[in-house]
């Protein structure tokens, strides 16, 4: 996977998004810790400092100067390691006591506080910093009390510390987990996309893999591979049409192009013959070409296009009309068993044109002498049409053939058709939502068709 | 009996103007929706023959067009298309018969000769004669000779037809159409063996046949096979 398309991914922006939303929660969070702890540190010596300096004065108002200076000696000396800095000047900021060399020069508020550098860091001391409380008492003196707060600075840069490795680790699990996801969820669709790619380049066969995990993702995968099995699977038979398409009619093509030889080389008389024979042909393929192409309309239209509601029973009635005297004239006998009154939503033409191809074959396999019989059976949902004859009967095995186009079970061409017949019906029974079933009529075909009788009668 | 054709297909439209020249037919013909439907509206003609697909106008539009404008000339819409919808949608349009292609000239022929007759002759007719065969239409009595013949209900339609296109020749389409009312591709010749059952009735008991096979196309009913 290409990192262009991972950056180009949905999925990512939408985990880069929470991602940042993540970290400035974490953040957040993190800043709260840091200023109540810190801070927390801060007011803790500026509360020692106060006490320690309301001390003082106390001191200084009940002993004088001479109580003070003795009393900071002492709590400089119980203080070796120079935590605590003191200092008290005159008025013309000479030391008298206390353990700083010099008042310092930093900046002082309005309160009283300075911060300032307690030593600079030399060989044998780092720098040192220091925060204090001063203030003028009577008599022109002057007073500072400090903490050297080196110890508070470290504990705070621990502090600092430990907050910005959490962000940081916030930041990469983040990302990371991010990355990670919207890169797995880009594999998966890549893999659809791959498979869509290899399709459209021509390799049918292609697939989407699938895992196993059942998650969406699959389910998206194996309802891609089905569509693509049923393509692939009406591929195949629109091919398997356009070759039978071919090869049946190369063989009356060629017939045509003999008739055509023929009457080029012959004497007018011969030539004219040939030439009406020739002019037959073409219009059987015509014939052919039309009912093929007939198929094709009626399967790609939509269910209930052009629908009427027709009575079954006077179509029936029609078609066996039509065909009584074709029937009679081959000695068959010719029963139509039906009534008026059975609605269905139909196609009239096309339902006819179907009916009457059934009857057509049953006429024309059924040998001089035998029966057919044309009959409807309506229960309170579907009206059933039965076309049933004596003649030879389709064996079992060929039964689901014969409504592929071209299929004839008796391929020795004896008798007149194109193969077609059939075809057209099983695309007009579907067109109607019917199901189109043959059957033993021992001896004999029974070809069943139930049709969805009209809901309002 | 002048015919304009609109059609782009120039291989159509020249055995088209050709064969119904050999008839002594004049056929116009335009191969621009435009320049059709101009001469169309302008022009007198018997009947219209007019392709669907046509560049600048298609054939619909110029139907609906001259329809609209009062113009009554029959017309034939002739389809590549040509299914059962597309036949709906012309006839809806105005059209007065359909053909799909590719057609026999012969199929054609017949139905504009159908079409011309048919703008004369509104009025109802109570009765109609070729040579000594009579139809009384309101008793669908026939009697030819004024020997009184029996006909099954059928066979009286398919008589009533051909005697109402008397002279004409009828195709099989035609007949299927226009006496069973389906549009529909019978495979085998179906209609042949109604045709020889009213021949029979009409014609086996009489010195002069009426009732003609035209090779190729259908059939007629006239008087006699001219020479």
């Amino acid at each position: 996977m290409s990192i262009r398309l991972l950056l180009r991914s949905s999925s990512l922006r939408i985990s880069l998004l929470y991602g940042v939303l993540f970290i400035a929660a974490v953040m957040i969070v993190l800043l709260f810790i840091y200023f109540t702890t810190v801070g927390y540190l801060d007011r803790q010596t500026d509360s020692d400092l106060n006490a320690d300096m309301r001390g003082l004065m106390g001191q200084f108002e009940a002993e004088g100067r001479q109580g003070l200076v003795q009393n900071i000696a002492q709590r400089v000396r119980q203080n070796p390691d120079g935590e605590v800095v003191y200092l008290l000047t005159d008025s013309e900021w000479q030391p008298l006591s206390g353990n700083l060399d010099q008042w310092p020069t930093s900046p002082i508020d309005e309160q009283g506080w300075t911060d300032f550098l307690l030593y600079e860091w030399d060989f044998e001391k780092e720098t040192r910093h220091a925060r204090a409380l001063t203030t003028s008492l009577p008599e022109g003196y002057y007073l500072l009390v400090g903490r050297d707060v080196a110890e508070r600075d470290h504990v705070q840069h621990l502090i600092l510390d430990a907050l910005l490795w959490a962000l940081a680790i916030t930041v990469v699990i983040a990302f990371g987990v991010g990355l990670l996801v919207s890169s797995r969820v880009t594999r998966r669709l890549e893999n659809m996309n791959r498979t869509a790619r290899g399709i459209m380049e021509g390799d049918l066969s292609r697939r989407v893999p699938t895992d196993g995990s059942g998650d969406d993702f699959e389910q998206v995968g194996i309802n891609f591979n089905r569509m693509l099995d049923r393509i692939q699977a009406l591929m195949t038979t629109v091919q398997q049409i356009s070759n039978n398409v071919a090869h049946d009619l190369r063989k009356p093509l060629t017939h045509l192009q003999h008739r055509l030889e023929e009457a080029r080389d012959s004497d007018p008389d011969r030539a004219r013959e040939a030439l009406e024979k020739a002019s037959h042909e073409t219009d059987e393929l015509i014939s052919t070409f039309n009912a093929l192409l007939r198929i094709a309309r009626v399967e790609a239209r939509g269910w209930r296009s052009e629908f009427t509601e027709v009575d079954l029973g006077v179509l029936l009635e029609d078609v066996g009309e039509l065909y009584e005297p074709t029937a009679s004239e081959k000695s068959q006998i010719f029963e139509v068993f039906t009534e008026k009154g059975m609605f269905v939503q139909a196609d009239r033409d096309l339902l006819f044109q179907g009916i009457a191809n059934l009857v057509d074959n049953a006429i024309k396999y059924t040998p001089a002498g035998g029966t057919i019989r044309l009959s409807s059976e309506s229960s309170s949902s579907t009206i059933l049409v039965t076309v049933s004859d004596t003649g030879p009967g389709i064996p079992t095995e060929l039964r689901e053939k014969v409504f592929q186009r071209f299929f004839r079970v008796d391929d020795s061409r004896t008798t007149p058709g194109n193969g077609l017949g059939l075809s057209l019906v099983h695309a007009i029974a579907d067109l109607h939502k019917a199901d189109i079933r043959l059957a033993d009529n021992s001896p004999g075909l029974k070809v069943e068709l139930s049709l969805e009788r009209h809901a309002d009668h | 009996m002048r015919v304009l054709l609109i059609e782009d297909d120039q291989e159509v439209a020249n055995y088209i103007s050709k064969a119904f020249d050999e008839l002594g037919v004049v056929v116009d013909h335009r191969d621009d929706g435009r320049d059709g439907l101009l001469l169309a509206s302008t022009e007198d003609y018997d009947v219209l023959v007019i392709d669907r697909m046509l560049p600048g106008l298609d054939g619909l539009g110029i139907l609906r067009t001259l329809r609209a404008n009062g113009n009554t000339t029959p017309v034939l819409i002739l389809s590549s298309l040509g299914e059962v919808d597309d036949r709906v949608e012309g006839l809806r349009a105005g059209s007065d018969d359909y053909l799909a292609k590719p057609f026999a000239f012969s199929e054609l022929h017949a139905r504009v000769e159908a079409l011309m007759r048919r703008g004369g002759s509104e009025a109802p007719v109570t009765q109609l004669q070729v040579a000594d065969l009579v139809i009384d239409v309101l008793a669908r009595r026939v009697t030819r000779a004024g020997k009184e013949i029996a006909l099954q209900p059928r066979e009286y339609r398919l008589l009533e037809y051909l005697m109402r296109h008397a002279g004409q020749v009828v195709t099989r389409t035609m007949l299927l159409e226009g006496v069973w009312d389906y549009h529909f591709d019978p495979q085998t010749n179906v209609i042949d063996v109604h045709m020889s059952r009213v021949r029979a009735k009409i014609d086996r008991e009489f010195d002069q046949p009426l009732l003609h096979t035209v090779r190729g196309a259908g059939y007629v009913l006239r008087e006699a096979e001219p020479n």
